[in-house]
C-alpha cells in the first residue's frame, strides 16, 4: 500500500492551509481517513489509546444490518411477484432467482439515493464548518432505505433524507449532537408529509397494482389495525393467523417496510450488536419487555380482536423488533445512563404498542414511540443524575 | 475500622516490557532538573541564579503565593540553566551534579519528641512538603488547611508500574518513620491501602499507627483516588492528603538522617527497552545514563511516568518529581492502511476495552502499543464505555461534559471534589471519541480552584 500512501503524501500539500484547494481539505481528509488511519499521535494525557474508533463502531452497526438488508431484498421481490401472480406459495428460487433481481431493482436505488443525498449534504456542511465527514450518516444512510415501503418514489426518499440530515442533525451541530434519530426523522417526515405514499394498502409492494381479484396489499399490521375500524380485513383473529402465521412473521414473509419484516434477520443483527457491545442490551431487552407488558395489559382490557391479539404477536409484527434493535439503541438519542436506558426502553416499548393498538390512524406506533422517547431521554437522564447527586449528598450528612 | 474493598470495574492494560526484578546500582547523573510544572498551579519564585552553586537540600525556589512551601535541590552542584517558556514561565531548572554529593544537614531528628507543628515546619523547610498532595484539586497540599485523613497506596496498578513490594523491600524502618511523621500532620487517620490480590511485603503489613485497608480489582484499584472514594470520600470543604509510598520512605529517611537524600528506585519499562529492570536514581535525574544502550529502535517516545499519566520527555530529558518509572514505547506517527492495521483491519495487534477486536478473547496476551490515537477526535457518541472503567459512584461522562462546558454547579454536584485527572486516565484511554479527558478535568479543577476554593 506504499503506492496509495505516496499519493496521499503527494496530494497533502495541495489541500494544506493557504494552498489552492484549502477549502476542499475536509473532503480530502474524509477520503484519506477512509483509506488510512491517520498518523496522528497523542499529545496530551494518556500516551496510548484504545484501538476502537467511531469508524469501526459504525461499521459494526452496518454489518449488523446486512442480514436485514439481504432478507429485505428477497422479501421485496417476493411480494412484487406475489402481487403480480396472486400466488403466495412461490418457492425461493422461483423463476431463476427473479425475486432477488426484482428486490435488487427496488432496494439498490433506494440505498443509492439515501447515501447520495445524505453524504452530499454532509460534505457541504463539512466544507462550511471545516471538518471531515463524521461517521454517523454511514449508519443513518443504510437505515433510511430499510424503513421505507417498497413502492415509495425515489424523489421522496431524497427529500426526506435531506430534511432529516439538515433539520434533524446538522442544525444541532452534526453527529453526536442530534436530539432525534435521523433515520426515523426521515420516515416521520414522509409519514406526515406524504401519508398516501407511506401507509395504506398501495405502497408495500413494488411494481404495478395487483390485478388479482380480492388481493389486498396491506401489511399484516394494517390488517390487524382494521379490527379497530368498522370494516376489518379479516373476520376474526383466527382468519388472520391462518393468513399470516406466527412463523411467517418471525421468518419475515409478510409485507412491510423493506428491512423490518424478518425477526430472525433482526435478531442476527442484535446478536452482532450485543456480542460486540456496540448496541445496548439494556435498551433492547427493556424495549421488548415494555412491548410485551403493554400487550398483556391490552389483552386484559380486551373487547375486540386486535386487543385480544396475544402479546408475543406484537413483538414480531410491524417495525417493533427493528425499532428495538436498530433505532431505540442509537446512543446519541437514547438515554445515556445505565438506569436511564432501562426506563427509556421500557416506556418506548409500552408506548409503541399503545399507539399501535389504540390509534388506528398510526398503526406504526414504534416510530412515533421512539421519536417521543428520544425527546424524553434527557429528562430521564436528568432524574437519574439527580438521584446520583442526592445519594452522594446524603453521604455528607451521615458522616 | 479497616476496610476491604472489591472493585468490579476497571481495566488492566497488558503491555510488553514489565520490569524484571533486577536492580542496578545508583547511577549518578550528569545533571538533574526540577520542573516547576510538576507542581500544578504553583508560581515559583527563584532563590538562586544561574551559575550559583548549591548543596543537596538548598532551597531553589518557593511558592510565590505560599512562601513556606519550598523546593530543594536534590544534588549538590552548579545551577546550569533556568529554562523559560512563553511569558518567561519557568519550565525547568537544570543543575549539574557534583561527583560526590554534599548535603545540607541538620542532624537526625527525634520524631516522637517533636510537636505536630515542628514536624510540619521541618517538612516545609526541607522541601519534602512537595511530596504531599491534596484532594480536591490534585495540587501540592496547602499547609494552612486541615487534612481529615492522609492516604498512602501500597501498590501501583497502572500499566508496567513498579512493584512497591520489591522497591521498598527492607526499608521497613524508613517507611515506618515516614508514616509516623505523616500521622503528626492530621487529626484523622493515616490510611495505608494494600493490594487485596497478592500478599504484601512486611514493609506494609507490619506498618504501625496506620489503618491498613485492602482493595482488590483491576486498575485503577491502586490509584489513591479510587481508595479515598471507597474508604473515606472527600466532600465539599474537606481535604484529604495523599503521599506516594516511595515518598513516605524519603520523608522517613529525612527524619533519621537530617539530609535531603532523595534516592529512589524506578522501573525502566516498555516494549522498546532491551532489559526492563529497576534502577536506583536521584529524583529528577537525567535519564540518558539510565537509557544508554537500552532503547531498541529509533522512533520511540520516552515517558517519565506510566503510559496513562506520564509526561513525554526527550531521550536526554529528566525524570519528573512524582514519577517512579520510565516507559519507552514506539511512536505511532505512520499512516495505517485501512485493511491491514487501520480501522477495518483484523486487529490482532490492537488492545481494546470494547469487543470490536478479536483480541478480547485472550486474557493473557501482552501488547506492543504505540502512541497513535487510532482515530480522529469526534463528539461523544458511544455511551456507557467510560462507566466500565470508572469504579466511582460518579457519572464520568456527565462530569466530563460539565467540565467541558465550565458548568461549576454541575461539576460540584457530580463529584469534581473527589477526582484528579489521573482517575480519568482510563476513561481517556477507552474513549472512542479520542477526547483528551484528563486535560478537560484538569481545566475543570482549575476553574473550581479559582471560583470555589
Amino acid at each position: 500500500m506504499k503506492f496509495l500512501e505516496n499519493i496521499v503524501h503527494k496530494m497533502e500539500p495541495k489541500f494544506a492551509k493557504g494552498a489552492k484547494l484549502e477549502k476542499w481539505h475536509p473532503v480530502f481528509e474524509s477520503f484519506t481517513t477512509l483509506a488510512f488511519t491517520p498518523a496522528e499521535v497523542t499529545k496530551k494525557g494518556a500516551h496510548i489509546r484504545d484501538g476502537v474508533d467511531l469508524k469501526r463502531t459504525m461499521m459494526t452497526v452496518i454489518i449488523a444490518m446486512i442480514p436485514c438488508l439481504l432478507f429485505g431484498i428477497y422479501n421485496t421481490g417476493h411480494w412484487e411477484m406475489v402481487a403480480a401472480t396472486g400466488n403466495r406459495d412461490l418457492v425461493f428460487w422461483a423463476d431463476q432467482g427473479m425475486k432477488i433481481m426484482m428486490g435488487l431493482k427496488v432496494v439498490l436505488p433506494l440505498i443509492i439515493v439515501s447515501y447520495g443525498v445524505g453524504l452530499t449534504i454532509e460534505f457541504i456542511f463539512g466544507i462550511i464548518n471545516g471538518h471531515s465527514l463524521h461517521e454517523g450518516f454511514l449508519v443513518s444512510g443504510m437505515l433510511i432505505p430499510l424503513v421505507m415501503p417498497a413502492d415509495v418514489p425515489l424523489w421522496m426518499v431524497g427529500v426526506a433524507t435531506a430534511f432529516a440530515v439538515i433539520i434533524g442533525k446538522e442544525i444541532f451541530g452534526g453527529t453526536g449532537m442530534n436530539i432525534v434519530n435521523v433515520a426515523l426523522t426521515a420516515r416521520a417526515f414522509l409519514f406526515f408529509a406524504y401519508p398516501t405514499s407511506m401507509s395504506g394498502d398501495k405502497v408495500w409492494m413494488a411494481g404495478q397494482e395487483s390485478t388479482v381479484d380480492g388481493f389486498t396489499g396491506s401489511t399484516a399490521l394494517g390488517d390487524l389495525a382494521s379490527f379497530m375500524s368498522d370494516k376489518p380485513v379479516f373476520e376474526n383473529l383466527e382468519a388472520y393467523t391462518n393468513h399470516y402465521s406466527l412463523f411467517d412473521s418471525v421468518l419475515g414473509i409478510i409485507p412491510g417496510s423493506i428491512g423490518e419484516t424478518s425477526v430472525i434477520a433482526i435478531l442476527l443483527g442484535a446478536l452482532i450488536l450485543i456480542g460486540t457491545g456496540v448496541g445496548s442490551l439494556r435498551i433492547m431487552a427493556s424495549f421488548f419487555a415494555g412491548g410485551y407488558i403493554m400487550g398483556m395489559l391490552l389483552n386484559l382490557v380486551g373487547g375486540n380482536d386486535f386487543l385480544d391479539l396475544p402479546a408475543h404477536f406484537h413483538l414480531v409484527i410491524g417495525g417493533f423488533a427493528f425499532g428495538a434493535v436498530f433505532m431505540a439503541t442509537d446512543p446519541v438519542t437514547a438515554s445515556q445512563t445505565a438506569m436511564g436506558k432501562i426506563i427509556y426502553g421500557l416506556f418506548g416499548g409500552m408506548i409503541a404498542i399503545l399507539i399501535r393498538v389504540l390509534n388506528p390512524a398510526y398503526p406504526e406506533g414504534v416510530m412515533l414511540a421512539i421519536l417521543f422517547m428520544n425527546v424524553m431521554a434527557p429528562i430521564i437522564d436528568h432524574y437519574v443524575v439527580q438521584s446520583n447527586v442526592k445519594r452522594r449528598l446524603k453521604r455528607l450528612k451521615t458522616v | 475500622m479497616s476496610k476491604t474493598v472489591k472493585l468490579r470495574k476497571g481495566l488492566d492494560i497488558r503491555l510488553i516490557g514489565g520490569a524484571n526484578k533486577i536492580k542496578s546500582e545508583l547511577v549518578l547523573p550528569k545533571t538533574v532538573s526540577i520542573k516547576p510544572t510538576d507542581f500544578h498551579g504553583m508560581t515559583p519564585k527563584m532563590v538562586v541564579k544561574e551559575g550559583e552553586t548549591v548543596k543537596a537540600g538548598s532551597t531553589i525556589f518557593y511558592d510565590k503565593y505560599n512562601e513556606v512551601v519550598k523546593c530543594a535541590s536534590p544534588v549538590s552542584g552548579k545551577i546550569e540553566a533556568i529554562v523559560r517558556g512563553e511569558k518567561r514561565r519557568i519550565l525547568e531548572i537544570v543543575i549539574s551534579c557534583d561527583s560526590e554529593i554534599q548535603y545540607e544537614s541538620n542532624g537526625a531528628m527525634d520524631l516522637s519528641s517533636m510537636s505536630n507543628e515542628a514536624v510540619k515546619e521541618a517538612l516545609l523547610a526541607s522541601g519534602l512538603w512537595l511530596c504531599i498532595k491534596q484532594r480536591p484539586l490534585d495540587i501540592v497540599a496547602n499547609p494552612n488547611n486541615e487534612a481529615k485523613a492522609i492516604f498512602v497506596s501500597a501498590f501501583d496498578s497502572s500499566p508496567l508500574a513498579p512493584d512497591f513490594d520489591y522497591v521498598l523491600h527492607g526499608k521497613n524502618e524508613e517507611f515506618q518513620k515516614g508514616l509516623d511523621a505523616l500521622a503528626k500532620l492530621t487529626s484523622g487517620k493515616v490510611h495505608l491501602t494494600l493490594n487485596g490480590k497478592v500478599p504484601a511485603n512486611s514493609t506494609f503489613t507490619e506498618a504501625k499507627g496506620v489503618e491498613i485497608n485492602k482493595i482488590s480489582g483491576k486498575h485503577p484499584a491502586g490509584n489513591v483516588g479510587t481508595q479515598i472514594h471507597h474508604i473515606d470520600p472527600v466532600n465539599k470543604g474537606e481535604f484529604v492528603w495523599t503521599v506516594n509510598a516511595q515518598d513516605v520512605a524519603l520523608i522517613g529517611r529525612y527524619f533519621s538522617s537530617g539530609k535531603y537524600d532523595v534516592r529512589k528506585t524506578i522501573a525502566v519499562t516498555g516494549s522498546e527497552i532491551k532489559n526492563p529492570h529497576y534502577v536506583e536514581v536521584i529524583s529528577g535525574s537525567n535519564v540518558s545514563a539510565v537509557l544508554e544502550g537500552q532503547i531498541t529502535s529509533d522512533n520511540v517516545r520516552v515517558i517519565s511516568g506510566n503510559v496513562l499519566t506520564g509526561d513525554k520527555i526527550a531521550q536526554d530529558g529528566h525524570l519528573g518529581f512524582y514519577h517512579n518509572q520510565i516507559t519507552v514505547i514506539p511512536e505511532g506517527n505512520q499512516l495505517k492502511f485501512v485493511l491491514t492495521k487501520g480501522w477495518m483491519g483484523p486487529g490482532f495487534d490492537k488492545f481494546s476495552n470494547s469487543r470490536l477486536f478479536p483480541t478480547f478473547l485472550s486474557s493473557k496476551k501482552q501488547f506492543r502499543l504505540d502512541t497513535n490515537t487510532n482515530g480522529e477526535e469526534r463528539a461523544f457518541v458511544v455511551t456507557g464505555e467510560l462507566e466500565k472503567v470508572f469504579p466511582f459512584d460518579i457519572l464520568p461522562m456527565h462530569l466530563v461534559k460539565a467540565a467541558i462546558t465550565d458548568d461549576i454547579d454541575g461539576m460540584e454536584n457530580l463529584g469534581i471534589y473527589e477526582v484528579a485527572p489521573e482517575d480519568f486516565a482510563l476513561c481517556e484511554y477507552v474513549c472512542t471519541t479520542k477526547i483528551n479527558i484528563q486535560d478537560k478535568i484538569r481545566k475543570g479543577l482549575d476553574l473550581i480552584g479559582e471560583e470555589c476554593m
